[in-house]
Order: C-alpha cells, then sequence, then structure tokens
C-alpha cells in the first residue's frame, strides 16, 4: 500500500510523520519502503542513513536543432504543446527552451527535414539503499538548475516499488511535485498545524487531492497553541483527524538531533503505531 | 523603430503593466510613424512559457525594444540573446500616454 505523507504548507511535520511510521513498520517486521520525493531537498537520510545499494542517474531527451537543416516551416513549434520552441523565422531564429521540454518527442516527429536530434540531460539521481534486512529506502536528488523534479520523483517511486507499507515522502506545496507523488498514493496523509496559515494551505492541498480523487485524512502537528478554526473546518466538511501530535519542545528537540520520536519516547511509539494501524485499516475495508 | 510596452488595458489611459508574459495587453508604439496598436496578449495563461511566448510575439511583430516592469529569467535571457533592447519601466508612469510622451521627447 503506498502511502503519501503531504502537505499544502512546507515545515508542518511530513518528513517527520514518514520517518517515524517507517521506523515504526520496520520495527514491527513489516516489509516497508520509504521514497523520499522532495527532490529539491531530501534529508530522511540525515534520519535514517540506509546502506547504499545503487545509484540510478535520471535523464531527459532534449531536441537539438540543426540550424543549417532547419527549413525553419514552424511545424515543430506547431507541435510543441509546452512553449519550448521559440521561433522567429523572419529572424531566422530557431531555439529549444529545456526547461520548458517535456520530453514528449513530439518535435522529432514533426520535423520533416532531419534538422532534430536528441540528446540525453541529467535530471538528476535516484539512490537506493537497504535499512535493515527487510526494508528499503529512495531518494530523489535532483540536480542544481534543473527547472522540474517530476520525473526524478517518478523515477524514486517506481525504484521503490509497491510493499506492504510503501511510504512517500511528499514534496510541500500542490504543484506537479506534489502531484507526480500524490498521484502514485492509495492513501494521503496531509501534515498540518492548527494556525490561519496552516489552514489556507490545507484547504489547498485537500482540494487538490480531492480532484485526483485520493482518500485522505489529516494530521494536526504542533497541536495547542493556534486556534481552533482547523478542528472546526474538518469537523465541518467531514475530514478525518488521524492524529494529533502535541507542540512539544522534546520532539523539536530530538528531531533536530536527527532522531526519531518512536524509537526515544514509547507512548509517542504508541500514537504512531495507531496512525499507522488506521490507514493500513482502510485498505482492507 | 517599434517599441512593445505592457499594459493592463487597451487605451492610452490604462496603467502600464509591471509583468512581462502575464500582462494584459501589449502595445506596439512605432516611433517613426507614431502609430499605437493594442494586441491582447494570448499567452497570458499558458501554464508554463508565458514570458518566452510574448517574447516571440512582440519580436514577430518587428519589436526591437519592450518597455516592461521584471520579466521572468527565460524571457530574460532569450531577450538577451535576440537583438532586443529590454528597458526596466520606472515607478511613476501613470498610463501608457505618458510612457509613450517620454518616448517621443526622447528619441
Amino acid at each position: 500500500m503506498r502511502i503519501a505523507i503531504a502537505s499544502g504548507k512546507g515545515g508542518t511535520g511530513k518528513t517527520f510523520v514518514a520517518t517515524n511510521l517507517f521506523w515504526l513498520a520496520s520495527e514491527m517486521g513489516m516489509e516497508c519502503v520509504l521514497a523520499d520525493c522532495d527532490a529539491e531537498e531530501p534529508n530522511v537520510a540525515g534520519f535514517l542513513p540506509g546502506d547504499t545499494e545503487s545509484v540510478t542517474e535520471v535523464f531527459q531527451q532534449v531536441p537539438v536543432i540543426d540550424p543549417n537543416k532547419c527549413t525553419f516551416c514552424g511545424k515543430c513549434y506547431d507541435y510543441c504543446a509546452y512553449n519550448a520552441i521559440l521561433y522567429l523565422p523572419e529572424k531566422r531564429w530557431i531555439q529549444v527552451l529545456p526547461d520548458l521540454c517535456h520530453d514528449c518527442g513530439a518535435c522529432s516527429y514533426a520535423c520533416e527535414a532531419g534538422a532534430i536530434t536528441e540528446k540525453p540531460r541529467l535530471l538528476g539521481k535516484v539512490k537506493r539503499s537497504a535499512y535493515g534486512p527487510r526494508s528499503r529506502l529512495t531518494e530523489g536528488r535532483s540536480e542544481v538548475r534543473v527547472y522540474s523534479a517530476v520525473a526524478v520523483i517518478k523515477k524514486a517511486i517506481h525504484e521503490a516499488g509497491n510493499k506492504k507499507v510503501t511510504i512517500l515522502d511528499s514534496p510541500p506545496g500542490i504543484s506537479c511535485p506534489f502531484i507526480a507523488t500524490v498521484d502514485k498514493a492509495d492513501y494521503v496523509v496531509l501534515v498540518s498545524e492548527p494556525t490561519p496559515f496552516g489552514l489556507h494551505d490545507l484547504k489547498l492541498s485537500v482540494s487538490t487531492v480531492q480532484q485526483i480523487g485520493k482518500p485522505f485524512g489529516v494530521v494536526i502537528n504542533k497541536a495547542g497553541p493556534g486556534n481552533r478554526e482547523m478542528y472546526e473546518w474538518l469537523k465541518e466538511y467531514d475530514i478525518p483527524l488521524l492524529m494529533e501530535i502535541p507542540f512539544d519542545r522534546e520532539i523539536a528537540r530530538i528531531y533536530s538531533d536527527g532522531g526519531l520520536l518512536s524509537r526515544e519516547h514509547t507512548s509517542y511509539r504508541e500514537m504512531f503505531r495507531r496512525l499507522l494501524k488506521q490507514i493500513l485499516h482502510f485498505q482492507s475495508v | 523603430m517599434k517599441v512593445a510596452i505592457t499594459s493592463t488595458g487597451k487605451e492610452l489611459t490604462s496603467a502600464p503593466d509591471r509583468r512581462f508574459g502575464r500582462c494584459k495587453y501589449f502595445v506596439i508604439y512605432d516611433t517613426e510613424r507614431e502609430s499605437v496598436e493594442f494586441i491582447e496578449n494570448p499567452k497570458r495563461d499558458y501554464n508554463e512559457g508565458a514570458g518566452p511566448a510574448s517574447v516571440q510575439l512582440v519580436v514577430s511583430k518587428g519589436v526591437e525594444q519592450i518597455i516592461t516592469g521584471d520579466p521572468g529569467g527565460k524571457a530574460a535571457s532569450i531577450i538577451d540573446q535576440l537583438p532586443v533592447r529590454l528597458v526596466r519601466l520606472e515607478d511613476g508612469y501613470r498610463n501608457i500616454g505618458e510612457v509613450i510622451q517620454f518616448l517621443k521627447k526622447n528619441i
């Protein structure tokens, strides 16, 4: 079962929840895997150092237009749905914009002059590591200056496979990287915090997840300060509140040391165990 | 010379638009003929690449100078490579008419 741990707002505790759930499932002897899909700044390895097994490079094919062969017919430009070709026939200027290219191949297909070839461009890397005898970690890491991390995220999820407990630590926001992660999930856990900012972004992520059509529930982290608005909103829309994690200095201390709360505190371990049980139960009903 | 100015509307009284790729209108002002043309920006709702597509739109109209607030990185780097001058719109111009008046005085 693939469980995406996501949020709209950054810094709400996605990695915190993801690493604790993974550690717990692993500890309970379940076959599990955790994919760090926050490819622009992966940090799961800071909490769960695995033994590296393999590193795979992810490439994109980028078209290259030979200006000597190009007849400036404009067909590649017409075919491109992503504005990735700049075409100025009066100036005899044609240029590929690699950041906008989605590697669809339409321009190569369109070109009748044989002016378009493709060259690979490194987008990022996916690392696979072992964590104990039965558990695995995968990590997507985007190259600096690469515009979209989506291809690397998809590869990290693919490499993770689908075990009994497959946790996808999602990137923040609700744009393409988030969607690429959540789209592969059987269940989505949205981690938020009970503040006006948290609620604003939670509403956005709930509406996105509903449009994709995934079942989901909410974890409220740093509960205590803030206000009751989020609780009332969840109640009004009948959205399940899966767990509340209190605002606790001790949690922050353990986390900032790269520790795992479930490992160090039995009471919190029990909370995460109940959360895992609720999520897994969801699949069986 | 043709100059493109980004505008929020299609009147000389419209305020300049500080956005480039997602501006509402392009005003194409011809400094020799002193003619003014308003073009609605068809690229402004593109998910991605509105900036580069807008460069293509105005340059294909023969524009050699673009007056706007702050184009994004992709558009700026393309303008840089083309024989097109980018002029940053300073604050203080209330409408397109004032920008054109300035051009008339300074060319």
